[in-house]
């Protein structure tokens, strides 16, 4: 009795130890076998290791990443999403079915030509393109927010046709 | 006419320049036909208050292109004998005069009359204890009794307008100024851009659109509590915010049924309906004078219209005919005229329709965001010059055309306050 005791004692401690990964125990327990019994013994993972990948993150934080491309962008007077933006949509379309309890805001942009109101509406539609596009691809409805800024937060403040093409965006933003 | 226009263009530069924290300056440019010569006496003792009341009276009426003001030279109190028929010959068809002097309980009495030089006769007196902060605002309720005896129609000179000032890249503002542009008071600041600010018909509130939840939302901001209630954040956008003449409701633009659309809604954000119902974007409404209809924008047909709609609901009836894009649409107190922007010639010009006839005009090139004085008389937009915008106003016969400059900044989206007791 006091042997199985001590047994079981040593025996859980060593699996407590093997699992924290420590320097292994000299001593091995000597488990007396019950000569007859064929049924198969539970499997004995004492001794089996985990592996854990450190600073594994979100693929969503990842900038080296597809998912660190956010943007997708239109054509002057277009609301539809060009093919260089496809990529994009379907990328984070994947991740956020994957993800469901994630949810982004889609934001519309516009170049600078035309009226604060107006380009305000047509941002929303682009925003709305790339909604549409995820929600077809799976993405459930709560997830996903189309709004806009219109021409009111440009990323690019030039006045020509390069800076005019950089603001004609929808970016997809985590809440 | 040139060297008159040059010495009032003077006077009325070194008036806005002297008085505090000016933050705005008035360039005017072009006339009225037609123009009543007024003159001005300095007050009484007018240098005892904190304000200069004959200047600002000067300064506005100047300034509302509709007189020629006369300086008296002289100070003439109310309580004076004058000899009305030397100012009749001196070319003056009536005469300002006025005193001021400090009570006991530290305000200001501030007393004036009108004069008929023609017809000798005394046309109207005021005399009201103000505050010393308020001596400013009495002289422009004077130049408002001025005006408004000698043109039949209300003057605007103690009205405010409100407008949104961008002074760096995450830097805006939201600023109510008197309409001289004197007076300015922030009413909201943050790094989030603000648009379309809108006065109730009582003066007591502005509704706008700010970004600072990273979407267009809808507020309404009580001026003198600074409480402010979201009126509307539905999914998606919500902007455009525009009051019925009644002050009970909303109309504005949403776009949570996946397009933007016009809905209606009680002040307080409750009730909200669904007016319009295309497939295409419909936006910046604005009621008209009667509160029974509603003007929007819509590109139902392809580029951007305007259209008219009954508030019940049914058809909307195209109003904007010529060119390819026209936007703001904004309508007169007195429901004649619909003022907007369109685009002709690959610039944004202001454009005016009186609405009975469909007779357009265009008042002003390089314009945008357009908004009506509460007399219906001038038109205040946005305008860029400098690489800055600013604020422009213009007669709504185009005749009259002010600019108002300031050293720095973005100044943009006014909203001309109503008529306030």
């Amino acid at each position: 009795m006091r042997n199985l005791k001590s047994v079981a004692l040593i025996a859980s401690v060593a699996a407590v130890l093997s699992a924290c990964s420590s320097p292994k125990l000299q001593e091995t327990p000597v488990v007396e076998k019950a000569p007859v019994a064929e049924a198969a013994p539970p499997a004995d993972t004492s001794r089996d290791i985990r592996p854990v990948e450190t600073g594994n993150v979100d693929p969503l934080n990842d900038p080296k990443g597809v998912l660190a491309n956010r943007s997708v962008y239109f054509d002057f007077d277009s609301f539809a999403v060009r093919a260089d933006g496809k990529p994009v949509v379907e990328n984070h379309s994947a991740y956020l079915t994957k993800n469901n309890g994630r949810k982004v805001l889609i934001q519309g942009n516009t170049d600078e030509r035309g009226g604060t109101e107006y380009n305000l509406a047509l941002g929303q539609k682009r925003a709305e393109a790339v909604r549409r596009a995820m929600n077809t691809l799976g993405v459930s409805d709560g997830q996903l927010e189309a709004v806009s800024l219109g021409k009111e937060k440009p990323k690019a403040t030039g006045h020509d046709e390069a800076a005019w093409a950089e603001n004609r965006r929808a970016d997809i933003v985590y809440q | 006419m040139k060297k008159q226009l040059h010495s009032l263009l003077f006077s009325a530069t070194l008036l806005m320049g002297s008085a505090a924290h000016a933050q705005l300056r008035i360039e005017i440019a072009g006339v009225g036909s037609n123009q009543i010569p007024v003159a001005v006496a300095a007050f009484a003792d007018e240098s005892v208050a904190p304000a200069q009341v004959s200047a600002i009276i000067r300064a506005d009426l100047e300034r509302s292109g509709v007189f020629k003001v006369i300086d008296a030279r002289q100070a003439i109190s109310d309580s004076a004998n004058v000899d009305l028929a030397a100012f009749k010959s001196s070319g003056a068809d009536a005469l300002v005069v006025g005193s001021v002097s400090k009570m006991a309980d530290g305000r200001f009495q501030v007393r004036y009359k009108l004069h008929d030089t023609v017809k000798q006769t005394q046309i109207s007196q005021l005399a009201d204890a103000v505050s010393a902060r308020n001596t400013r605002l009495e002289a422009h309720r004077i130049a408002d009794d001025v005006y408004e005896k000698l043109t039949g129609v209300r003057g605007i000179f103690s009205t405010r307008i409100t407008y949104v000032k961008q002074d760096g890249p995450r830097d805006y503002k939201l600023v109510v100024a008197d309409a001289d542009g004197e007076g300015e008071q922030i009413a909201a600041h943050g790094k989030e851009p603000i648009i379309s600010p809108s006065w109730s018909p009582d003066g007591t509130k502005v509704a706008y659109v700010s970004f600072e939840l990273r979407k267009p939302v809808i507020y309404v901001q009580n001026l003198v509590t600074g409480q402010r209630t979201i009126v509307a954040n539905e999914k998606g956008n919500n902007s455009a915010p525009a009051w019925s003449p009644d002050g009970s409701k909303l109309a504005l633009a949403l776009s949570r049924t996946g397009n933007t659309q016009v809905f209606i809604v009680n002040a307080d954000g409750s009730g909200m309906r669904r007016l319009t119902t295309s497939n295409g974007i419909d936006t910046e409404p604005r009621f008209s004078a009667d509160g029974q209809s509603v003007y929007f924008t819509s590109d139902r047909s392809g580029g951007p219209q305007i259209y008219k709609m009954s508030v019940g609901g049914g058809q909307a009836n195209r109003v904007t005919f010529n060119g390819n894009y026209n936007i703001s649409p904004r309508v007169s107190p007195d429901g004649k005229t619909l003022a907007w922007i369109s685009q002709r010639d690959g610039g944004f010009s202001l454009y005016a329709m009186d609405l009975a006839s469909g007779q357009e005009q265009r008042l002003a090139e390089g314009a945008t965001e357009p908004s009506f004085s509460p007399n219906g008389k001038y038109i205040m937009y946005a305008t860029k010059g400098g690489g800055r915008t600013a604020l422009a106003v213009v007669s709504v016969d185009g005749r009259i055309k002010q600019r108002l400059s300031t050293q720095a900044g973005n100044i943009r989206e006014p909203s001309w306050g109503p008529f306030m007791k």
